[in-house]
């Protein structure tokens, strides 16, 4: 089904509970047929948008567009959107088949109609032969299941997820994934997808927008956001929580990184930062080894404190002059042994360190 | 070996001694329960079979069903009484429910400013010495002509039954998942569609257990009927009010036997459709 112009467009959207702020002018269009992933930490805002766009909360100011027309006053049962809740927000005095068939209901399709249309979303989401169930008495994995069922019976053009998979197993959640993914891309709906899981947003979605302290922080395709995060906490949040405090200083096009203990690197191709500034590096983009780190690499000497296994690379503690930090590696290591951090400059993440009570800048 | 077999036997006699105490107190605890329920319960049954009974005599002395023939006469008084309070128990149902069903949603639902001091209010009836309350209500109802017309008595049964009704209607309604009337919405149902296919429906056992206890309240309810509704509206207990201090001993213990019937349907009622988290959420 694919459409012309944006899905959903929302402009300057504010929205608050009593005097707090919880969406601080929001500006956001979606293409047709996306899948958009709002990603944060627990109350930057990221479900109360999600909300918005449903029409369960109203906004304070802004507009919200649907297939371009402004809904922003209309209530929720006019808006064209269907909703996957954490909790399924399945009826539990309705059967599986009366859950999925209550939208059609209410459009009037004749009886028959629904019967057959339930059939088809019931095979879609392989429930078939549960229609006649009650919700009470299935298990998470297949509720949700009969809440995509009933979210995609009504044809929606757009589909909001709030965190639908949160309540599930691992494993379950694994399969969920896939298959909510495959399905947006046969059938061509717009989704958008509210999760704190990380990983979850980068499998599902080709878009993820970062929100924190209801202001969008970073917005793009997700390994380019995950590989350029352009703030400290976007950093942070998508896993590049080692830091190290360093001072900056350009020398040509190469940058001079000068850290505590006469630590020193030089890395070309990096941002214009300069002065002091924090480095960010993931856990399993760096190697541990026995030598020196060659060029264009970060080398930072450390010994070996605490180790375990998580299952595939092993994890450790590494205590060096200028912090802790946790790093994977493939081979197993004693603890006490002397080791060297070598971080690629690709995988270190630059940004102009804050001055103490002065916000963030964000670097190019 | 022995002493093993001994540090074994050591705890487990004096467990043996210690359960035997305690099945001994509870069966104690049990049988003086027993009785205190049982007792006048038992004393009722005496009474609506003995055709004479008088003073040396421990038991009756003549059995018979006399009596009970008399009450189940169709064109006796116990009849039209039941019938009576059967139409009033069943109009103070309608009309408490007509008025719980909002108050309670409004109460339970929307977050309205004094929603504790408005719960607070319902029960406040309960509070003063009913007849003081009902000898005014009879004085202003006189004023109108209501008094002695089953509308007056309904009216009082009504306000009576709110207090619980209300209370119950607002736990049910809160004890419902907002996301499931969200869920609702979001699929094209208006809020008063929704409300007719989602919330009512959950609230449903609540709101019988609420209609169960309207309706029972209704039939036990003596005072507010006696300055209201006396004498030409006569109900149940004032039957067997009469029936008592007329010394007619017989009719006044059939009448509560009979009395007795609705209130243990209504105990299997709210173990069936009352579950633990409507019942936590009564007064919040």
């Amino acid at each position: 089904m694919p459409q012309q112009g944006t899905a959903v467009a929302i402009e300057g959207l504010e929205v608050g509970y009593g005097r707090t702020p919880v969406l601080d002018g929001i500006d956001l269009a979606i293409e047709p047929g996306s899948f958009v992933a709002l990603l944060g930490a627990s109350g930057c805002g990221k479900t109360t948008l999600l909300r918005s766009i449903a029409g369960f909360i109203e906004p304070r100011a802004g507009r919200i567009l649907i297939g371009g027309r402004d809904v922003t006053g209309t209530g929720p049962e006019r808006r064209g959107t269907a909703m996957m809740f954490q909790s399924y927000a399945l009826w539990p005095h309705m059967s599986v088949a009366r859950n999925i068939g209550y939208g059609l209901k209410l459009r009037g399709w004749p009886r028959a109609d629904i019967a057959r249309r339930v059939d088809e979303i019931l095979a879609l989401v392989e429930m078939s032969g549960f229609g006649g169930r009650s919700v009470t008495t299935l298990s998470g994995g297949q509720r949700q299941r009969v809440a995509l069922g009933r979210a995609l019976a009504v044809h929606p053009p757009v589909l909001l997820l709030d965190e639908p998979l949160s309540n599930l197993d691992a494993k379950i959640r694994l399969t969920m994934r896939h298959e909510i993914r495959a399905l947006q891309r046969r059938i061509g709906f717009t989704a958008i997808h509210v999760t704190h899981d990380q990983e979850e947003a980068m499998v599902m979605a080709d878009r993820l927008v970062i929100l924190e302290a209801g202001r969008i922080v970073q917005d793009g395709r997700p390994e380019d956001v995950y590989r350029r995060p352009n703030s400290p906490t976007v950093a942070s949040f998508l896993g590049a929580d080692n830091v190290i405090e360093a001072e900056a200083r350009r020398d040509g096009t190469d940058l001079v990184l000068i850290l505590a203990g006469g630590i020193r690197a030089r890395i070309a191709g990096t941002p214009s930062v300069e002065g002091p500034c924090l480095l960010h590096f993931r856990a399993n983009a760096v190697t541990l080894a026995a030598r020196e780190g060659r060029g264009d690499c970060l080398a930072i000497p450390g010994r070996i404190e605490q180790s375990s296994y998580p299952g595939g690379r092993y994890r450790y503690q590494v205590g060096t002059p200028v912090g802790r930090f946790f790093v994977d590696d493939a081979y197993r290591l004693d603890d006490g042994a002397t080791v060297t951090i070598a971080i690629p400059a690709p995988s270190l993440h630059v940004f102009a360190r804050p001055l103490p009570g002065v916000p963030a800048t964000r670097a190019a | 070996m022995t002493t093993g077999a001994n540090a074994i036997a050591g705890p487990r006699v004096r467990s043996l001694a210690a359960s035997t105490a305690g099945a001994a107190l509870r069966g104690l605890a049990l049988g003086v329960f027993a009785f205190a329920i049982l007792g006048p319960l038992a004393n009722l049954v005496l009474w609506s079979v003995a055709e004479r009974w008088y003073t040396p005599f421990k038991l009756p002395v003549v059995y018979g069903f006399r009596y009970w023939e008399a009450v189940f006469r169709p064109t006796g008084d116990a009849m039209a009484s039941l019938g009576t309070s059967i139409e009033i128990a069943l109009l103070t149902v309608v009309f408490a429910f007509a008025l719980s069903i909002p108050a309670g949603y409004a109460l339970g639902r929307l977050r309205l400013p004094g929603r504790v001091l408005l719960l607070i209010l319902f029960m406040l009836p309960q509070a003063f010495p009913s007849v003081a309350i009902y000898m005014n209500v009879a004085r202003i109802f006189y004023t109108f002509g209501w008094t002695g017309t089953v509308a007056g008595v309904v009216a009082v049964h009504t306000v009576h039954g709110l207090v619980y009704s209300v209370w119950i209607a607002a736990a049910a309604f809160a004890a419902i998942d907002r996301d499931l009337e969200l869920a609702a919405r979001n699929l094209g149902a208006s809020a008063w569609r929704t409300f007719l296919t989602v919330t009512l429906p959950l609230a449903t056992p609540g709101l019988m257990a609420s209609a169960v206890f309207i309706f029972l309240e209704s039939l036990d309810e003596f005072t507010g009927t006696f300055f209201v509704g006396v004498p030409q509206v006569s109900t149940l207990p004032l039957l067997l009010y009469n029936a008592s201090m007329g010394g007619n001993y017989q009719i006044a213990s059939i009448t509560a036997l009979i009395l007795l019937v609705p209130s243990i349907l209504f105990m299997l009622v709210i173990e069936r459709f009352l579950n633990p988290q409507v019942l936590s959420r009564i007064g919040r």
